[in-house]
């Protein structure tokens, strides 16, 4: 039965990873633009062009050339880039860990942020302190994650600059990582100089990121927390002799928290999404920041491995989600 | 009646009032004795449940308290600070909700749902803890404590679920119970036993009892007395025989006579006569000019 549930699962994931191959692969081709003029000097002859673009096999019909490429991912080749001439694979392999290091980071703060306000607002019901969570998180949530990366970027990197604009990490240390997650395995070698180096460059584009997301976790989750907090079982808690504090963290969070968790999963493939511009604000070597790369110059091997890859990644976390409720709800366990 | 004995519950003159200035409690007086079952008998909307959760410090934010002293075994609830107030009632106070399906936290094992007043706020061993709930769901008549303890409340029926908490309300040995219309979600057949449950542990424990009930028939079984309320104002209290036998307030007679009888259904089901209601009516709003201006 579980088995039955978890193979259907797989069958789905790999269903949509086939429609968002199809449907990345037409697009980008019937666009306009053409990565071969792009990559020629202006008076190339007519026979340089077609003999660049059989190199790269364009000179195929779109169906042909979907299935060379399928058949080339099935067996892990995703091609070659036009612009960077390297192996697909190698460049997102290469970048994946920056943007994934940003958005874990991103997601942890806001749920650090969101989840504080949203306990805070909660015991704090009808008084003045809920009232300024709510004004706050409003505003948080006004503002995309683009136009807060700037005004960022404007008070803490251009009036008071305290914060590295630009970057992952400081170009002039000397790095030991044999890894791409910088960040883990700078606190796993325990180079907490280099730790602090990355956060620094990283705090700006992930509370820009964060902001947004934590002011819906706060909002969803006070209201669902306050919701709760009427129930009976809070209630009897409250009569045992339990603090405010200790019934929200006790009994009501657990509860309050499956449809904030639900949201969070979307949201967050939302905020991965938004990686690929604070990722350009911040030059930060990520692949949000190869992926405009990639567009602007019409390399559509990269392009392709590339949304495949956010495809992947945002599947995995619909699956995780799912089985996080499971974990969270005895009810649906035994269903 | 003795006034140097300390009562277990001492209502005096409490009044509590909704945000639009609507006094929905009108200065209730009542008292329950060490051991005592007092009920309090009304219809939907009279204030009973509201006592009972004035008393354990769990009204809803909109009702404000203007008015009176509640004292637990002599100790005044109102001059309290919040934390030590939360103490005493957690230590010798404990609620029978109404509604068991909605009173357990769906989301955590029976076992840790029982335990944790006894572990966290009396500071019990957990082994202690364990013991004595052992000992009180064998109590409440739960044959395979070992099964329930690791279930959560959704694998249970309603009975089941409302004697675990029947359980865990006498668990800790409190002074004071307030059983809030404790019957009414249940089937009738299982009602019955509940009651006679409740009851049997109420005798076995000397606990005494502030039961909430619209329940007449119930009142009789369980009760040694009883306050009959009507918004929010306490019209009649007797010993409950006596209440029985010879009523004495217009609105408790026509309670009486609107308590279905299986003999004679269409009869016995009289709704409380105009008149009685008339007359309520002044009675309340007398109370309420008298509260507004004392001295005039």
């Amino acid at each position: 039965m579980l088995l039955q549930r978890f193979l259907i699962r797989l069958l789905t994931m790999a269903i949509t990873l086939f429609g968002v191959a199809v449907v990345v692969f037409v697009v980008i081709r019937v666009a306009p633009g053409d990565p071969i003029a792009m990559m020629l000097p202006p008076g190339a002859t007519d026979a340089d062009i077609a003999r660049l673009r059989a190199l790269y096999g364009l000179d195929k019909t779109i169906v042909q050339q979907f299935f060379i490429w399928l058949a080339g991912v099935v067996r892990g080749d995703f091609g070659t880039s036009i612009s960077l001439r390297q192996d697909v694979l190698g460049l997102v392999v290469n970048r994946l860990p920056a943007t994934l290091e940003l958005a874990i980071v991103a997601l942890l703060m806001a749920l650090a942020i969101g989840g504080t306000t949203a306990i805070l607002g909660a015991r704090e019901r009808g008084t003045a302190v809920e009232a300024g969570i709510d004004i706050a998180s409003g505003a948080a949530l006004s503002i995309p994650d683009f136009l807060w990366g700037l005004v960022l970027i404007l008070l803490f990197g251009v009036l008071v600059p305290v914060f590295d604009i630009s970057g992952r990490v400081s170009p002039q240390l000397n790095l030991p990582f044999v890894t791409q997650f910088y960040l883990f395995e700078s606190i796993v070698r325990l180079r907490f100089d280099l730790t602090k180096d990355l956060l620094a460059h990283m705090l700006m584009p992930a509370v820009a990121l964060a902001l947004p997301l934590a002011a819906i976790i706060s909002q969803l989750l006070k209201q669902s927390l306050k919701e709760v907090l009427d129930l009976d079982y809070v209630v009897l808690a409250r009569v045992k002799g339990f603090s405010e504090t200790q019934v929200i963290l006790r009994e009501a969070l657990k509860n309050a928290a499956l449809p904030t968790l639900t949201l969070v999963g979307v949201q967050f493939t939302f905020l991965i999404g938004g990686t690929v511009i604070v990722e350009r604000l911040f030059s930060y070597e990520g692949l949000g920041n190869m992926a405009i790369d990639a567009v602007i110059n019409r390399d559509l091997p990269l392009i392709q491995g590339i949304v495949l890859v956010f495809a992947l990644l945002f599947v995995l976390i619909n699956l995780s989600v799912d089985m996080m409720y499971a974990l969270l709800n005895p009810r649906l366990r035994h269903g | 009646m003795n006034a140097l004995a300390k009562s277990c519950l001492d209502i005096r003159d409490l009044s509590a009032v909704l945000p639009n200035g609507l006094r929905v409690l009108r200065s209730v007086s009542l008292s329950v004795q060490p051991g005592e079952v007092r009920a309090l008998v009304g219809e939907s909307g009279a204030g009973k449940t509201m006592i009972g959760k004035a008393v354990l410090g769990v009204l809803p934010p909109s009702v404000r308290i203007v008015e009176g002293d509640m004292l637990l075994e002599g100790e005044d609830l109102g001059k309290l600070q919040p934390k030590a107030r939360r103490t005493l009632i957690g230590a010798r106070t404990a609620l029978i909700p109404q509604d068991p399906l909605t009173a357990l936290n769906p989301s955590r094992r029976i076992g840790p749902q029982m335990t944790d007043r006894l572990v966290r706020i009396l500071g019990w061993s957990g082994e202690k803890a364990d013991t004595r709930i052992r000992q009180l769901l064998d109590e409440v008549q739960i044959r395979d404590p070992e099964r329930v303890l690791k279930c959560y409340p959704h694998e249970l029926s309603g009975g089941m679920r409302q004697r675990v908490l029947i359980a865990a309300a006498f668990a800790a040995e409190p002074r004071l119970i307030v059983a809030d219309e404790p019957t009414t979600a249940l089937d009738v057949t299982v009602q019955k036993q509940i009651l006679r449950l409740i009851a049997q542990l109420q005798r076995e424990h000397g606990t005494a009892i502030l039961f909430v009930t619209h329940d007449l028939g119930v009142v009789a079984k369980i009760s040694q007395k009883v306050s009959v309320l009507y918004a929010g104002k306490v019209v009649e209290e007797a010993e409950t025989a006596a209440l029985f036998a010879a009523p004495q307030h217009p609105y408790t007679r026509a309670l009486m006579a609107a308590t279905p009888r299986y003999t004679d259904p269409l009869a016995s089901l009289k709704p409380v006569d105009e008149a009685v209601l008339a007359g309520l009516a002044a009675e309340i709003a007398a109370a309420d000019q008298a509260w507004r201006h004392p001295h005039g």
